[in-house]
């Protein structure tokens, strides 16, 4: 028998109200790959990371992470279990340091249990360790960025912050809830050798992202949604060629016309 | 005419700058400024008893002690917590009736039963308040609003611990020099205590779920056993603040539920300076002995003190702590635009 994949989704669905966010969508995550999932603006990404992590319940269906059912845990026994996100709109906490904000996942259950001597127990060396990890994601060490408030911050770093948050706790699988929108294209061009290099540790990457262009150039394999349904799936080469998603993205040819004549 | 605009700018001190991050003193007399504040503090507490013209105003005092643990624990929790908590007086009086009941049934002296009724009492409080913790900002407040009322009466209409009387005939203190000391080294030590605590890692995550706790979850901490936590810390502050009042008083009665033990000590937060755990303690040095000055009024006592309170609001909502401290770290001049 094969082991089950890292994690796999079964007829999630969850109705808000009369809307539905997420119409009975599986699929899997097999360890160590990169999956990107797109899909127009309200189509049931961000649902569908909230209900992976236990933030939103799902209505029905279930979540496995290695073959065990997480769908019934609340947000941080799962994040205990080593499934990290990062959130849309950043959430770090304004009114400490940067380095402080990161005091805190450190100081979590999990970090102390995989953090070895260095991170873990109770009077460890957290701050020493904040350092480094904010080094690996790209705060200069010797500048003054990671001793500024968060408040201070730009989106740059913010967005590097949350990912940092993610690293802390030694994660199996991240999340990454549009890590790349709202930054310069350079910014960008920067940020992705960085995923690379956490697929290469051995991390499992799910990213949700509209800068299609670096997603197709990271992800092995795109997922996209459409109004709560998966439309389809394949390589990026299979969703960029396919007509199915353009009509999505951009509606369908008759409707275009009728607007053009309208 | 001749018109210049000027505007007031405000610079950190030297000294300010250096002991913030790095910690490099020039001279005996920089470290004698940073001690100076807290120096103040402490020995003008110790002094206090020695001080006081008669037994009365010494009473004060420890009164003073007692409402400044309340204050602690509300602004602990309400600034570093976000747990605007409105039942300071649920804490002293689950204390002071454990401390009255351990005293009068057991026989065990005040020794043991501060101690002890600090101890239980915050159990108690924290398993009581423990499904509360997932609601939020004035939610939370009307709710823990809402125990002190219930928990009075429900004393009385079951007549259980006395009843309306209350419970007499309860030990009181060797004499009054230990029944002062003990509450301002109380008042002292919770106080740097507390200033410790909020800057060690656990302190950070205390801060973090006020700031964002659905940050906190993500990071794989459950938002309520901190909360649980720290509300622990906060009514055992309380309940020691009761336990002492009825070794005071030598009395325990349905008044250690009464609104006063909420309410001044958010007043007395309101006039120190919200969120600096010292400013507090100076709201109740400073309230607590005028509002005894202001029983010559009669009636008219709450009058007063509601305008005082108003006119603290009113021009220096941001409290005295706060105010003292920027005029002492930072200098003002005036700068031509």
């Amino acid at each position: 028998m094969t082991d089950p994949p890292i994690l796999e989704v079964r007829r999630a669905s969850k109705t808000f109200g009369g809307v539905v966010a997420l119409g009975g969508i599986s699929f899997q995550v097999e360890q160590g790959e990169i999956l990107g999932i797109i899909g127009p603006n309200g189509s049931g990404k961000t649902t569908l990371v909230n209900c992976i992590t236990g933030f939103v319940r799902l209505d029905e269906g279930e979540v496995l992470f290695r073959g065990e059912d997480i769908s019934r845990k609340p947000p941080h026994r799962i994040a205990d279990m080593g499934i990290t996100r990062t959130f849309q709109i950043m959430r770090p906490y304004y009114s400490l340091p940067a380095f402080r904000n990161l005091v805190i996942p450190l100081f979590s259950p999990r970090a102390r249990r995989t953090g070895g001597w260095r991170g873990g127990g109770l009077l460890g060396d957290r701050k020493t360790v904040s350092i480094d990890i904010l080094e690996e994601i790209g705060f200069e060490r010797d500048s003054q960025v990671p001793y500024k408030m968060a408040s201070t911050l730009p989106t740059g770093y913010l967005k590097r912050l949350e990912l940092a948050r993610c690293l802390a706790l030694r994660p199996e699988i991240i999340i990454c809830d549009e890590v790349f929108s709202g930054l310069s294209m350079s910014e960008i061009a920067s940020m992705v050798p960085l995923m690379e290099r956490l697929q290469m540790e051995g991390i499992t990457l799910i990213m949700i992202e509209h800068r299609l262009r670096e997603l197709f150039r990271l992800a092995g394999r795109i997922m996209v949604l459409n109004f709560g349904a998966k439309l389809m799936e394949g390589s990026p080469a299979e969703v960029m060629a396919s007509e199915k998603v353009k009509e999505a993205y951009f509606g369908s040819e008759e409707v275009e016309e009728v607007m053009t004549y309208a | 005419m001749k018109s210049e605009q000027k505007r007031q700018e405000r610079i950190d001190r030297g000294i300010k700058v250096r002991s913030e991050n790095i910690y490099a003193l020039m001279s005996w007399r920089e470290l004698a400024y940073l001690a100076a504040p807290r120096l103040a503090l402490i020995l003008g507490m110790l002094i206090l008893p020695l001080v006081m013209p008669g037994t009365y105003w010494q009473r004060v005092i420890s009164i003073v002690c007692i409402y400044a643990l309340l204050a602690l624990s509300f602004d602990f929790l309400a600034h570093f917590l976000g747990l605007v908590s409105l039942g300071g007086a649920f804490f002293t009086g689950v204390g002071g009736y454990l401390a009255a009941i351990m005293n009068t049934s057991w026989g065990l002296p005040p020794a043991l039963t501060i101690p002890l009724a600090t101890v239980a009492g915050a159990c108690i409080c924290t398993l009581v308040l423990l499904p509360c913790l997932p609601l939020r900002g004035v939610y939370f407040a009307i709710v823990t609003l809402m125990y002190p009322l219930a928990f009075a009466r429900v004393i009385e209409a079951l007549d259980i611990f006395g009843g309306t009387d209350g419970i007499t005939g309860i030990d009181s203190f060797v004499n009054r020099w230990v029944e002062q000391y003990l509450v301002i080294s109380a008042v002292l030590l919770v106080l740097f205590g507390l200033r410790r605590l909020v800057n060690l890692d656990l302190g950070l995550v205390f801060r973090a779920v006020k700031d964002n706790d659905q940050a906190v979850k993500a990071s794989g901490m459950s938002v309520t056993r901190y909360k649980a936590i720290a509300v622990f810390i906060g009514s055992a502050m309380g309940c020691l603040s009761g336990a002492c009042l009825v070794h005071i008083y030598m009395w325990s009665g349905i008044s250690l539920f009464a609104l006063d033990f909420s309410i001044l000590p958010i007043a007395a937060t309101v006039i120190g300076g919200a969120g600096t755990l010292a400013g507090p303690v100076l709201g109740c040095l400073i309230l607590v002995p005028v509002s005894e000055l202001l029983r010559a009024f009669g009636t008219l006592r709450i009058v007063f003190y509601a305008l005082i309170l108003m006119a603290f609001v009113v021009f220096r909502s941001e409290g005295l702590l706060v105010y003292g401290r920027r005029k002492y770290e930072q200098f003002e001049r005036w700068t031509s635009v």
